[in-house]
């Protein structure tokens, strides 16, 4: 698989990751590097095969749906970029 | 003349420490000061000398009444990936600037919890994706080994390359690490240590700075095999606050590493006997099995048919789940904000400045194998070789008791080498990626040196859960290698 540059400008888009357009064509030589190396799995067949989801079979708990932590507004604002009277301050979202 | 305090086992240490031969006090202030010392390695992202010192005076009056936990006033350096409350967390990354964690990651409140104290947090890959420690943002580690005949710097291995060179350095008594691929194992062959990463669901990850949830696990690194013993039974347990925490009694790890190996059946994959192998890594592995077999083990060829493919399955899982983890860094609530016109902008720029080029790469490469239209051709495809991968090592265990492999496929290189082409650092961790993507436990311990005089690793991975036969066996390589070179970057500044 090669990946051309509109393409990596378009993941880029959705990883919300600003790359420079020079950076585009070295980029592109790189995943696609990667992408050909990874698809010697193709030859793999896999076709009777699970995913393995968990590697090691360790059952899900359940707990009461109850509150168990809570009420630390300090300390969840404390490490914000901006903050004012208890809440984020984040860029305009709706324009 | 008497062996300095800094030399000293995790084991030596604690037992002159009950026996108030020596205080906690004097050794963590012989750990700082070969922490200022030798601050030109950049071990350390974040010194903690007053934390330390409150610590270990803490620890001095439990033990002057025969207190104390079993890490009880020893001194460690924390892998600057675990949330330390109150004390700046990294994860070697520009984009966490800033950040103070509030709570403490479960791994270290145990830690604290047992005695240990806090000389700093130690430098790594960012976001622990590295194998040469070459990627943190706050610059690279140089290794205290250098080739014997030449004074040039080499890398310490990674991710946790901060946590091995201030081990292999004796600016720590052990340090904790954590191991999505090799992350643990790798730098501990390359820095001449022992490093553990037990079985995945073993150690809580609940405050990890999380790479790929799927594979992650801390464990230890320290200079002998029980020290490693030591401080992973301070790390390990159920924790409620982890899904992935498994229910289980932490066994007694060092009393393992007393156990007698003979009798136990040896497996030699011949997959990991790579095309175009360096003849002294072949050599060092040769040499394991020589001394595993007169410690009366008995060695048998197997096979692990799917281990070729276990490096690229590898490079779609854990960029796929790193790009989900590393989508929390928004700028919104911690860490760096870079401003932009609107939301979408501050967004892009903060993540395009905040992270480093390979942290882009996988997050380029996970977010694009998950996309829509090419899910099922990269990332399932990839979990179901992961489950052949799985099953190969589980069809092995019915015949054998552990495997033997060599660590790394080189020594220590320098920075600069491999640097051009992702891949050919990827390949660093051939054989440490397999176990780790069948969640088993797995343990590097000295081999011997190279031609150049650096050290090499010895690998063995055991069954799950099963960490106590990997902690006999390396005991038993660790006594057959009897490894006592201290490196050559110490010397020469001693």
């Amino acid at each position: 698989m090669s990946l051309d540059e509109a393409t990596v400008a378009r993941i880029a888009r959705l990883a919300r990751i600003e790359v420079e357009d020079d950076r585009l064509p070295e980029l592109a030589r790189e995943l696609s590097n990667i992408l050909g190396w990874v698809e010697q799995l193709g030859e793999v067949d896999t076709n009777a095969v699970e995913p393995l989801r968990a590697v090691m079979p360790i059952p899900s708990r359940r707990r009461a749906d109850v509150v168990t932590d809570g009420d630390r507004q300090a300390d969840v604002l404390a490490n914000a970029p901006a903050s004012h009277d208890g809440y984020y301050v984040v860029p305009r979202v709706v324009e | 003349m008497t062996a300095s305090l800094t030399d000293l086992t995790l084991k030596d240490a604690r037992a002159k420490l009950r026996a108030r031969e020596i205080s906690s006090t004097e050794l963590t202030q012989a750990y700082l000061d070969a922490v200022a010392r030798y601050r030109d390695w950049n071990a350390f992202i974040t010194e903690t000398p007053e934390k330390a010192l409150a610590m270990a005076d803490a620890s001095d009056r439990k033990l002057a009444v025969g207190e104390g936990g079993p890490m009880e006033g020893l001194p460690i350096g924390m892998k600057d990936l675990f949330c330390t409350a109150g004390t700046r967390t990294t994860a070697g990354s520009h984009i966490l600037d800033g950040f103070t964690p509030p709570y403490e990651s479960t791994v270290s409140g145990k830690l604290w919890a047992a005695g240990a104290v806090c000389l700093g947090k130690t430098n790594m890959d960012e976001f622990a994706m590295g194998s040469s420690n070459i990627t943190s943002y706050r610059g690279p580690v140089a290794s205290p080994w250098t080739k014997r005949a030449e004074n040039k710097p080499l890398v310490p291995g990674g991710s946790s390359g901060g946590s091995a060179a201030a081990v292999a350095g004796r600016l720590c008594v052990a340090a904790t690490g954590t191991d999505t691929g090799g992350s643990i194992r790798q730098p501990a062959a390359f820095a001449g240590i022992c490093g553990v990463k037990p079985t995945y669901g073993r150690c809580s990850r609940f405050g990890i700075v999380a790479f790929a949830s799927s594979l992650d696990q801390a464990g230890a690194m320290a200079r002998t095999v029980e020290d490693c013993a030591i401080m992973l039974e301070a790390m390990a347990g159920f924790d409620p606050h982890d899904s992935t925490s498994a229910d289980l009694p932490v066994p007694d790890w060092t009393a393992a590493c007393a156990k007698p190996v003979r009798g136990l059946k040896i497996g030699i994959p011949k997959e990991y006997r790579v095309e175009g192998m360096d003849p002294e890594i072949d050599a060092v592995w040769q040499g394991g099995i020589d001394w595993l077999k007169a410690e009366g083990c008995e060695i048998k060829d197997i096979s692990l048919p799917h281990t070729k493919y276990a490096l690229p399955t590898y490079y779609i899982i854990a960029p796929a789940e790193a790009s989900s983890n590393l989508a929390r860094y928004d700028g919104m609530r911690y860490g760096l904000r870079v401003p932009g016109r609107n939301l979408v902008e501050t967004y892009g720029k903060t993540r395009g400045e905040g992270f480093g080029v390979e942290v882009q790469r996988r997050v380029l490469i996970g977010t694009y194998v998950l996309s829509a239209g090419y899910y099922d051709a990269y990332y399932l495809k990839a979990q179901k070789v992961r489950r052949l991968i799985s099953d190969d090592f589980l069809k092995a265990f019915e015949d054998v008791d552990l495997i033997l492999t060599p660590t790394a496929p080189s020594a220590a290189f320098r920075e600069g080498d491999k640097m051009d082409d992702p891949v050919a650092m990827y390949l660093n961790d051939v054989f440490t990626v397999p176990s780790s993507l069948a969640g088993l436990p797995a343990m590097s311990v000295p081999g011997g040196l190279n031609g150049d005089g650096l050290p090499l690793g010895l690998h063995l991975i055991g069954k799950p859960w099963d960490e106590a036969t990997v902690f006999a066996g390396a005991a038993a390589l660790e006594r057959a290698a009897d490894f006592d070179v201290v490196p050559y970057g110490l010397e020469r500044a001693a």
